[in-house]
């Protein structure tokens, strides 16, 4: 087992709406990244999987609010802290926050080389220009981007190159945890491909220590991430490496996730997909048993009213559901057989 | 629509530019109720009579029944506010040749003042070096001095109408006091008088209300051409596109207030009406309108929702007022605000240049301060005549701009906070 | 089950040249298309590649700059609001954006009650028209008495767009043309979108064309696939040779870059 770098113990979040209700979009989540390891996190929209990047970051504002748990960087905790605090000491350093169609953040009338210059002088004013440009082409020629973008505006750099400029921009402090919020899902595949070759090779060289990565598509997350985090309703409902989630996956709404994966190869023309029918629960007033059960092929009148906990099976890997793993395998497999 | 509309009343700025407004529009219609004077009506004989209370001299006089306070502070009151400036300060400078210091004398002070002149004052006491008409002159601020202070009654004479001799037909004590209410002549003139001689207040809330009309007119005015326009060009695209942007931007670079001069100008004195003015002013402010509408159009046209609605077979007459019009109408309604309270800007600026509706007929806001300015209020310090106005404008165009903000928060929802 | 002989629609030479002089750009370039009744056609294409310029041409949204379509055998004639709409009746569309394909100031009920006046329904009795609302949203899985009254924008995304099969239900055109139809829907309700999709072809026997630059989803529910480069067919063909054995270099690229799960993903190749 590797040097844990991220740990968050039963993290909950809210947010407070405008109506003063709490909606808990974060409930009771802990997770571990180790060095040199990446995480994914998967779900649909709106199962907290956003919320959940703000919140490990520490840094709350409204209407997001902290509610309990902890978070350790490296061996320090960073719950409590104020914004502040942790604008200056955590984010960059510790942790780089790549959101949603960041490349549409940059600053129209900026060159990319005045960002860099931003984002370091933000930490250390006294770094001189030529240093900072020399350290930005090293860094740029290492990760393969053309040193004349450091000279360029955004309009003149399309979609993807922007993309990976933001990357580059944000791990220039050479932060402990990369957490990347579907850093590729508005972009075209080549350029993705360039997005994902690009973080791992971040990962590879050691310009991150570890990696959070989250995105609704599968088959990326499948390739980029060592282990898979499925969420559902604020709530962890499966976790294990990538290979075991995505080939054998045991909660049913995972099973269903991973049965709705489309690749162009052989074989997978016209396969049955498995569609999950009807909503996520709202989150104002969750169902107080298992939150999927009013989806589930497989509920019991118990899933309604039981609060259901996470199984831990061996290793990282665990689940949750209200039946022990033999009995779902058991489930799973007359299934099969009936639909055969 | 219900949610939206909850979230304009929500809006803390919406709200108090409404409320301002709707009180501005409140007083415009139901002053002319209660006060039901000619606006332009002429009351006094003379210019710019300040703000107050106007009680006619003779019914007070006549009044039915008199009445006797014995106030203690009464004649000091009297005595203070009769005594001229002029009289106290020749009061000071004799004391002062008498030898009293001048520190010691305060000519505000009326009781302490007095009191020093009683003490010293001698009328046959010669001070070396004051010329005889000096003393003459202080002499004859003594007498009225002691006149002031005499506690004796006014004696009123009538004259006899066979004779024609005056007789005495009653006194009036210091102490004899009138109820206002039962004096039959009592006119309050908040504002006092403008330089002709009009009441100030009635003449405002009317001046405002043909503002108003005038700025709804022009509004409406431009917000039609300006909307018509900009759905053509906006929707249609091509050369009709080209043709009309042309000319609009033709009007973009031409300043309109130019504009409205020479066509001002050109009606002539006797044609220009209020309407008429508005409607000018509406044709030459629909260009900023125009071009937006056109932005918001052409983005709205390739919509999908649109497509959608051409392949369910509608008509460009249908797709444009049901899936083109209520998405810009919020705007719209925005652009009609800010184009309303410009117009009253605008008719405002016209007025002061003498380009304004012709006078004869009603007041307008700009046309008040066009008056107040030609007879120099400013510089006689007649400040009742133009200030209520300038408040009345700022106050008008605050409110809606205000609104203007609040809708804009309500509706662009990158400008909430 | 499509019907190799019966030409449904076809384009000929088909361009779309935007703006002037030297801001001329050709978005889709002398493209030839022939499609047989009830197949499943996609065009897949990156951003850029025209493809959303023909999809609307062939829907009529757009007129071409230069080439044809023929509907049926005949030339297709739009010269009329009349002829617009006859078009129309047979050629229907459903759009990538749910969000931005609704009036958001029309209720559901409104959207539904077009479809069925466009198929000549205005004069049904209100049950009729009741009833025809209720099955077509009870073929997505939606039900009627809960939607009645609502606006589309109080929908999920992936219940927007069923919501739009259930005008394609309604409105049974001989050609659908799903634009992006699942891009902006989380992987599990795309699963029941296509699902449902497929199920209303083999219902009606409709032919459909998916435009679409997931070359996954193109070769899952596609008979017949094209790639579109620079306004261009690079490639063409049944979905298993243009995807299993792709001769284009274009498309070979398209193939590796997206990400795989049974075979390696070779990401050496950018």
């Amino acid at each position: 087992m590797g040097k844990v770098i991220l740990e968050v113990k039963e993290l909950t979040t809210k947010y407070i709406t405008r109506f003063r209700e709490d909606i808990y979009a974060v409930d009771h989540v802990s997770l571990r990244v180790e060095e040199g390891k990446s995480l994914g996190i998967a779900g649909e929209s709106g199962c907290g999987k956003s919320t959940l990047a703000l919140s490990l970051m520490g840094y709350y504002f409204a209407p997001l609010h902290y509610t309990s748990g902890e978070i350790v960087i490296a061996g320090r905790n960073i719950t409590g802290m104020k914004p502040d605090d942790v604008r200056k000491m955590v984010l960059g350093k510790e942790i780089a926050y790549i959101p949603q169609a960041a490349m549409n953040a940059l600053n129209p009338t900026q060159k990319v080389i005045s960002f860099i210059e931003d984002v370091i002088h933000a930490h250390d004013p006294s770094v001189g220009k030529k240093e900072i440009h020399d350290n930005a082409r090293g860094m740029f020629e290492t990760l393969g981007l053309p040193a004349e973008v450091l000279q360029k505006y955004p309009v003149e750099l399309s979609g993807g190159m922007k993309q990976r400029v933001v990357i580059a921009v944000s791990v220039l402090l050479l932060p402990r945890v990369l957490i990347a919020d579907e850093p590729s899902s508005a972009l075209d595949v080549t350029s993705q491909k360039m997005v994902i070759k690009m973080l791992r090779q971040l990962m590879e060289i050691g310009f991150v220590g570890s990696m959070i990565f989250i995105t609704h598509e599968l088959p990326l997350l499948y390739n980029v991430t060592d282990e898979i985090m499925v969420m559902y309703a604020g709530q962890i409902v499966e976790k294990g490496t990538a290979k075991e989630v995505v080939f054998d996956p045991l909660h049913p709404y995972a099973k269903g996730l991973m049965g709705s994966i489309i690749v162009p190869e052989q074989g997978l023309r016209n396969v049955k997909l498995t569609a999950i029918p009807g909503v996520p629960p709202n989150l104002k007033n969750p169902p107080s048993g298992c939150r999927f059960a009013e989806r589930c092929k497989y509920v019991m009148p118990e899933c309604k009213t039981n609060s259901i906990g996470l199984r831990d099976l061996d290793g990282e890997r665990a689940y949750r559901c209200i039946l022990p793993e033999k009995e779902l395998r058991a489930l799973y497999q007359r299934e099969v057989k009936t639909n055969a | 629509m219900k949610n939206t509309l909850r979230q304009v009343l929500h809006s803390g700025k919406f709200m108090v530019g409404f409320v301002i407004l709707l009180t501005i529009l409140l007083v415009v219609l139901v002053y002319p109720l209660i006060i039901k004077d000619s606006p332009l009506g002429i009351i006094g004989q003379g210019t710019f009579f300040p703000p107050g209370i106007y009680v006619s001299t003779y019914d007070s006089l006549n009044a039915p029944k008199q009445y006797t306070l014995l106030l203690t502070d009464a004649a000091a009151k009297r005595i203070a506010n009769k005594m001229s400036n002029d009289d106290r300060l020749a009061m000071k400078e004799w004391l002062v040749a008498d030898g009293v210091p001048a520190s010691e004398i305060d000519v505000t002070k009326t009781a302490s003042l007095l009191d020093l002149w009683e003490k010293n004052y001698d009328p046959k006491k010669n001070i070396p070096g004051m010329i005889f008409a000096k003393v003459r002159y202080y002499q004859r601020v003594n007498t009225s001095v002691q006149g002031l202070l005499s506690t004796e009654g006014a004696i009123i004479a009538s004259k006899n109408a066979q004779t024609g001799a005056l007789e005495q037909a009653s006194t009036i004590n210091q102490s004899d006091y009138v109820n206002l209410s039962q004096v039959a002549n009592v006119r309050v003139l908040p504002l006092g008088t403008d330089n002709f001689g009009r009441d100030v207040l009635t003449e405002l809330i009317r001046a405002t209300g043909v503002s108003l009309e005038i700025g709804l007119v022009a509004g409406i005015v431009a917000t039609l051409i300006g909307l018509s326009l900009g759905l053509l060009s906006g929707y249609v695209g091509g050369m009709v596109d080209d043709v009309i942007m042309f000319f609009t931007n033709l009007f973009t670079v031409i300043p309109s207030i130019v504009l409205l001069i020479l066509i001002s100008f050109s009606i002539g004195q006797d044609q220009r009406g209020a309407f008429t003015i508005a409607v000018v002013i509406g044709f030459t402010s629909w260009v900023w309108t125009a071009r937006a509408v056109r932005a918001q159009v052409v983005s709205l046209r390739n919509r999908d929702h649109v497509n959608l609605s051409k392949l369910s077979g509608h008509s460009i007459v249908h797709i444009i007022i049901y899936d083109i019009l209520p998405y810009i109408a919020s705007y719209v309604v925005m652009a009609l605000i800010l184009q309303i309270s410009s117009a009253i800007l605008i008719e405002a600026g016209l007025s002061i240049l003498g380009l304004g509706p012709r006078t004869t007929e009603v007041p307008t806001l700009g046309l008040m301060m066009n008056w107040a300015m030609i007879y120099q209020a400013e510089i006689l310090g007649k400040w009742w005549a133009y200030f209520p106005v300038l408040i009345v404008i700022a106050l008008i165009t605050f409110s809606m701009n205000l609104m203007n903000t609040g809708l804009d928060q309500v509706f662009n929802p990158a400008l909430r906070d | 089950m499509p019907d190799e002989k019966t030409i449904c629609m076809k384009a000929s030479g088909l361009t779309k040249v935007f703006g002037l002089g030297r801001q001329k750009t050709v978005a889709v370039d002398h493209v030839d298309l022939d499609l047989y009744q009830g197949e499943v056609v996609s065009i897949v294409g990156e951003s850029g590649s025209g493809k959303t310029t023909l999809a609307k041409m062939l829907l009529g949204l757009i007129s071409p700059t230069e080439g044809d379509v023929y509907f049926l055998g005949k030339k297709r004639d739009l010269s009329s609001q009349k002829k617009k709409q006859d078009y129309w009746k047979n050629i229907q569309a459903i759009f990538q954006d749910p969000f931005a394909s609704y009036n958001i100031f029309h209720k559901i009920d409104d959207v539904l009650l077009d479809c069925i006046y466009m198929r000549g329904g205005r004069k049904f009795p209100s049950e009729e028209k009741t009833g025809l609302m209720a099955k077509s949203c009870g073929f997505v899985n939606l039900k009627f008495e809960e939607l009645t009254n609502k606006y589309p924008f109080e929908l999920s995304g992936g219940q927007m767009q069923r919501l739009m099969i259930a005008r394609i239900f309604l409105l049974k055109p001989k050609i659908l043309l799903a634009d992006e139809p699942t891009s902006m829907i989380d992987a599990c309700s795309r699963a029941t979108i296509l699902e449902m999709l497929m199920r209303l072809r083999n219902e009606t026997g409709m032919t459909v064309i998916f435009i679409t630059h997931d070359i996954g989803l193109a070769y899952y529910v596609s008979d017949k696939v094209y790639i579109m480069e620079h306004g261009k067919f690079v490639e063409s063909g049944t979905a298993d040779e243009v995807i299993l054995h792709p001769k284009a270099a274009y498309t070979r690229r398209l193939i590796n870059d997206v990400p795989k799960i049974y075979e390696e993903w070779d990401l050496s190749t950018v």
